[in-house]
């Protein structure tokens, strides 16, 4: 069936909650209205207000209302209503939802669902990408899906998973990406990343939105005869980094991508990783395409000009592929 | 590992005595078991990190925690001890846990009171005392949706009721109807802090109509008037009429910690509250209504003093973590 990626995630979330009734939804607006970008449309009245819980504007009660229900067995999926809003949960996520197995032994099954990034003239508040700051804190699973498959397949794996997971939805996806996506029951794992392009000449790892962005820079550069391999992360926490190392041997080049800004993003870490498992394997330096240090701008221009695209992609590509 | 025997049974007496005995055990039980935290084994350089205890305050973890139900959800403060023992948590796991052995609840993950488990219904603690409260809304959410006729009980300090999440928490139960009891220990300082700097109302219970949760205070170092108080909160709560806040009137009788002297409190305010000490008042109590003799209280002292001898001994004699175990637990491996 064809889906957008919005409504891939409405489907995995559907059918879990059919699936296990001690599955259910929190966050704000997601009733009544079916939530500020219509992805909880229609689940009100089919679920009743028993599992589709319209919360006061509390993020950290949201969260934390989530992890006390989790506690007792239950799989809360709690909204965000925009990732930007996630700092005022902060608290109960790094240091309630993260630690209660690794002090006490306790399971923490929840969601937590975070519509991030930018490209929607969101402004400030409204287009940021929050992962690295989860991604720093151990006892968090962070999946960032690209596809309407991943995102109804990590949805659903999120779901069952035993740990606390914070699933980024791209808001740029949301209704430009639409794929046929198998019918029925299926997971995708979490920990798992995905070579979504085999190339020989340049490896790109990325994720979420910016999966799409080297995609085009790839077809740009394929028609010059560069060949690109792209490596879809999907999961930042933990990272695969098998998948990873193995790109980077066999093209030797890396180029690592994202939308969040540069500094204490999830581009440095994997720079680290590659450089001390497989320095020895690369012919080039290891380059970052990302957003700048600054907050997302509003204006137009503005926010052109902060995000990746495929033209800044591209070029940074071919000088590694030239190298 | 079996619970320690707290509870008298004799059978066929006045129920206020029984009452008094099973408050009398559990209260003098925690002075105890905090007292050789707080001024031996942490004089000693067993304990190693962090020390809060409750003395002076007794009464409320042991008034309030003795309604609970078995199945009953508990979040407790730091100084709440005694609802682990009524838990059926052994003092020595609890000696264990402060010396950071593999004995305590956490395996030395975690150190004083921060350890729960949830075999026993028991959510740990986090330092940010104010978490715990929408957590405990989310607990009794859970229940609510199982159709279960249990209720959370969450407690906190003054402090923690100028936190944003305290706030939340209290309005999310509020809402949704949720069945906690809310209970908070105001002993009057939050740290250093006194309570006319931490908020410009009188009292805790004041903030509670601005959530419509209804609300009573109870002078928290008179174990019968916690105790009739905490059943009225749960019974409003287990009839499914939403949240119930208790505040309970008290005075931290030690500093926040054991390296904090509190020369803060200012001079007189501890010997006032030393003569409303709740056990003492307990004792004098029995006595005066004959519940108990003095060679009576005496003894019960006195097998609590060689229970807890032992525990330490126990606790002690528990190993340290291997640092093999530093990277296991962090995730999910089942």
């Amino acid at each position: 069936m064809q889906l957008t990626y919005l409504e891939a995630i409405r489907q995995g979330i559907w059918e879990e909650m059919e699936r296990d009734p001690d599955v259910f939804m929190l966050g704000e607006d997601i009733g009544v209205y079916g939530g500020a970008f219509k992805l909880t449309a229609g689940m009100l009245d089919h679920f009743g207000e028993r599992r589709v819980i319209d919360t006061p504007i509390s993020e950290s009660a949201i969260v934390g209302a989530a992890i006390g229900a989790g506690l007792m067995g239950l799989r809360p999926v709690a909204e965000m209503q925009f990732a930007d809003f996630i700092t005022c949960g902060y608290d109960q996520i790094v240091n309630f939802a993260a630690k209660c197995r690794y002090r006490w032994g306790a399971a923490v099954p929840i969601v937590i669902r975070a519509p991030s990034g930018g490209g929607i003239h969101g402004g400030p508040f409204h287009s940021q990408n929050p992962e690295a700051w989860f991604t720093h804190t151990p006892g968090l699973k962070v999946v960032a899906p690209s596809s309407a498959i991943d995102a109804k397949g990590l949805i659903k794996s999120a779901i069952r998973d035993n740990d606390p997971v914070l699933y980024f939805e791209h808001k740029a996806l949301y209704r430009r990406i639409k794929e046929d996506v198998p019918e029925g029951d299926f997971t995708v794992p979490i920990g798992k990343a995905a070579v979504v392009h085999a190339g020989t000449d340049v490896s790109i790892i990325t994720y979420g939105a910016m999966v799409h962005v080297a995609r085009e820079a790839a077809e740009t550069l394929e028609r010059e005869g560069i060949s690109i391999e792209i490596v879809d992360l999907r999961t930042l926490a933990p990272l695969d980094e098998d998948t990873v190392l193995a790109s980077v041997r066999k093209t030797s080049k890396v180029l690592l991508l994202h939308e969040d800004v540069l500094t204490g993003g999830i581009g440095g870490e994997l720079a680290a990783r590659i450089s001390e498992k497989a320095f020895e394997y690369l012919d080039g330096p290891i380059v970052r395409v990302t957003a700048p240090d600054t907050p997302v701008p509003y204006s137009p221009p503005l926010e052109e000009a902060f995000l990746p695209n495929a033209a800044k992609v591209a070029e940074r590509a071919r000088f590694l592929a030239h190298y | 590992m079996s619970a320690p025997v707290l509870v008298r049974s004799d059978k066929g007496v006045d129920q206020n005595r029984e009452l008094a005995l099973q408050f009398l055990r559990y209260m003098a039980t925690m002075r105890d078991v905090e007292d050789r935290i707080e001024r031996k084994l942490y004089r000693q350089g067993k304990i190693v990190g962090g020390v809060y205890v409750g003395r002076g305050q007794e009464a409320i973890p042991v008034g309030v925690g003795l309604t609970a139900e078995p199945d009953d959800v508990l979040c407790p403060s730091h100084r709440d001890l005694a609802l682990f023992l009524i838990r059926g948590v052994h003092p020595r796991q609890i000696f264990a846990q402060y010396m950071g052995r593999v004995g305590g609840l956490t395996r030395g993950r975690d150190g004083n009171m921060h350890m729960g488990d949830m075999n026993r219904r028991i959510i740990s603690i986090i330092s940010a005392m104010a978490a715990s409260v929408p957590v405990a809304a989310g607990a009794a959410l859970a229940l609510k949706y199982k159709g279960s006729r249990n209720i959370a009980y969450c407690f906190f300090g003054d402090g923690a009721t100028s936190r944003g999440d305290w706030h939340e928490g209290l309005n999310l139960a509020a809402v949704q109807k949720l069945p906690v009891v809310y209970v908070c220990n105001n002993n009057q300082y939050a740290y250093s802090t006194p309570l006319s700097k931490q908020m410009a109302c009188a009292n805790v219970i004041d903030r509670a109509p601005g959530y419509g949760i209804p609300a009573e205070m109870v002078d928290g170092n008179d174990v019968f008037a916690v105790h009739k108080a905490a059943r009225r909160a749960a019974e409003h709560a287990r009839g499914g009429n939403g949240p119930y806040l208790i505040e309970c009137k008290t005075f931290r009788m030690t500093g926040h910690s054991a390296h904090d002297a509190a020369d803060y409190v200012p001079a007189g305010m501890r010997e006032k509250w030393t003569g409303k000490d709740p056990i003492t008042r307990l004792e004098k109590k029995m006595i005066d209504k004959a519940w108990a003799g003095q060679d009576e209280i005496e003894r019960m002292r006195e097998e609590i003093s060689q229970e807890l001898d032992a525990a330490v001994e126990w606790a002690e004699k528990s190993p340290y973590p291997d640092a093999a175990e530093l990277l296991d637990n962090v995730y999910d491996h089942s």
